[in-house]
């Protein structure tokens, strides 16, 4: 077939030495192609790190903005979150209660079940009842947080002021409930992976001294996978706070500086999703307002999502 | 002379084997509290909204009139913003784990992106949202159309499909690679000819399962400033949009005002659970089909 084609062409004047130049450059483009393509990719790479850079400069720059019209102390001292009017006042304390309360109430809820559920799945359940509990928890982590939301308006709260007479319409404890429900998949799971992580030999050891489940678990594999579980809970404190749409719809838009629990206050989410669902005019001291919460929001969960990653990088025993 | 008192011990024992089986009860009932949950979200929702679905409900427009109002355009919208994310996370999220794993030297700037990206996922949607409106919405004049939620929606799970896709190359053996270069293929052509293909499925995977976060996400499209207002079905990547739980969103709101509207949005979370479980069980059903253990 080749020889065919070399003959075929030696009819038009060809030469070997045209020959090999063709397919010289014929080598030389898929070797520009071959070096293009890393390049290519780094650039596609590149547009993560961007996407976080771009982030913190629209932040930063904005929020720089906002603290020409508003004090930084009164912005983080100040209890009085009015930010329609003309005696406007920017205090973010009422919103950070707001997600402080919320997010408490939340790891209330999934601290103690998710630890619970991680324990029975990794050292108490069969195969068989791992193997039905699991999914579901699968589908409790998949279902959207807009549902969860519907969820805590109209079934958790009635359900809640049967015992709470006082409870308003929108409150803070609802909302927080439901998160931590929603949250629980999200400890278990993590949990669960450190529980398993701790070899088996351990526990053989405990048992072999005559300790009972209860004891291996609680005095031996728990503290084993320490880091893991507390990794986790920081996580959850950290999916907690960035939260949206449960507190928007359950707790309403009250910017009420208080700490009780039954009474609607507003978190840092919330209080984006309302603001820019109101269309606040670009420049004004409203929509720069937008920025300085989103940028404490932000810090809030760097911070958490970093000392994660350190917990379980530098307590991890390695066994 | 006894060393031991038996009944003394017994009785610890006994307590001891109390303790546990105590503790055993209520670890089961903690995790027996997520399924009831799940029974009791689930009973609420399809008995409330199960009435209101109807092909009407499917095929209708918005409307303020509850008994006329339909979730067509919701849906047209939410079939938009996966056609705009599909193709974006696929280049983007393919190429950059490509990149860190077949190109990048393990160095210093390979764990820039890869810390970068493990911190991108934990940053809050809502923020994501926040960078949307300010880059695409405003900065680039888009307005709150389907490409700036696609491209919005598509940044926030760009490190889910990172991440997934380069959990399903890490997969592919090194024999494969080292069989392919003996063969005298290029690092391009064996990336393109062997290792893709080895970990399309996995990469689809992620894909679908990161589409599905989007579908169901709703604060980033709030904060877009996609309006509660009756929006006309889209037919282009510029035209105004709304999408399912957006939708769910409004009339949960509105319930306070309009009682049926309770009702909608139950029905509407009929519809945004089963679409996800349909990409859900693709996604399974794709992963036990076609990945391949080597």
């Amino acid at each position: 077939m080749a020889l065919e084609k070399v003959l075929e062409r030696g009819k038009e004047n060809f030469s070997v030495r045209n020959w090999i130049e063709k397919n010289r450059r014929k080598a030389t483009f898929s070797n520009i192609f071959e070096k293009m393509i890393p390049k290519i990719l780094f650039v596609i790479s590149i547009i993560s790190v961007l996407t976080t850079l771009g982030i913190i400069f629209t932040l930063l720059f904005e929020t720089i903005e906002f603290f020409k019209d508003v004090s930084f102390i009164s912005f983080f001292t100040g209890t009085t979150l009015q930010p329609l009017g003309p005696n406007a006042e920017f205090g973010i304390l009422p919103l950070v209660t707001g997600t402080l309360m919320a997010t408490g109430i939340a790891m209330l809820v999934a601290i103690p079940i998710g630890l619970m559920t991680a324990v029975y799945l990794s050292e108490y359940a069969s195969e068989r009842v791992r193997r039905i509990l699991k999914p579901v928890l699968e589908i409790l982590a998949g279902i959207p947080t807009i549902v969860y939301g519907f969820f805590a308006l109209t079934f958790v709260t009635p359900l809640l002021k049967n015992f709470i007479p006082g409870l308003e319409p929108t409150n803070i404890l609802s909302p927080g409930i439901v998160m931590g429900i929603m949250i629980i998949p999200m400890v278990a799971s993590l949990s669960e992976d450190a529980l398993s992580a701790v070899p088996k030999s351990l526990r053989e050891g405990a048992l072999a001294l005559g300790a009972t489940k209860l004891e291996v678990t609680w005095k031996v594999v728990v503290p084993a996978a320490v880091s893991g579980i507390v990794a986790s809970f920081v996580l959850a404190v950290s999916r907690a706070i960035g939260e949206t749409m449960i507190v928007t719809i359950a707790s309403g838009s009250s910017k009420n500086f208080t700490f009780d629990v039954t009474q609607s206050m507003q978190t840092m989410t919330a209080y984006i999703v309302e603001v820019t669902g109101g269309d606040a005019p670009a420049g004004s001291t409203l929509y720069y307002s937008l920025y300085a919460v989103a940028m404490t929001l932000f810090v809030f969960t760097l911070i958490m999502n970093l000392v994660a990653q350190y917990i379980s990088r530098k307590l991890r025993e390695e066994y | 002379m006894k060393y031991i008192n038996h009944a003394h011990t017994q009785k610890r024992m006994n307590i001891r084997l109390l303790k546990n089986a105590v503790a055993k009860t209520l670890f089961f009932l903690a995790t027996l509290f997520g399924l009831i949950v799940l029974v009791a979200l689930i009973y609420r929702v399809v008995t409330q909204g199960v009435h209101w679905i109807d092909m009407d409900f499917l095929t209708n427009r918005l409307s303020t009139d509850p008994e006329k109002a339909g979730i067509y355009g919701a849906v047209i919208g939410t079939l938009w913003l996966m056609a705009v994310m599909a193709p974006i996370t696929l280049i983007l999220g393919v190429g950059t784990a490509v990149y860190l794993e077949e190109y990048a030297r393990k160095n210093r700037f390979h764990r820039l992106i890869q810390t970068n990206i493990s911190n991108l996922a934990g940053v809050p949607s809502v923020v994501f949202g926040l960078q949307g409106l300010t880059v695409f919405v405003r900065g680039m004049e888009l307005g709150a159309v389907v490409l700036a939620g696609g491209l919005t929606m598509s940044l926030l799970v760009l490190p889910i499909v990172v991440v997934a896709a380069q959990e399903a190359i890490r997969a592919v053996p090194q024999y494969l690679r080292e069989a392919s270069f003996g063969m005298g293929a290029t690092k391009w052509q064996t990336i393109r000819n062997i290792v893709l293909p080895a970990a399309l499925p996995g990469i689809l995977t992620g894909v679908i399962l990161a589409l599905s976060r989007a579908v169901g996400e709703t604060a980033p499209l709030v904060v877009l400033g996609i309006p509660a207002l009756l929006i006309p079905v889209p037919d282009s990547l510029f035209d105004k949009f709304t999408v399912l739980p957006l939708q769910i969103y409004y009339w949960t709101l509105d319930s306070a005002l309009v009682r049926e509207y309770a009702n909608l949005a139950a029905a509407s979370i009929m519809v945004l659970l089963v679409i996800l479980f349909l990409m859900n069980s693709i996604a399974i059903l794709i992963r036990n089909k076609f990945q391949r253990r080597f």
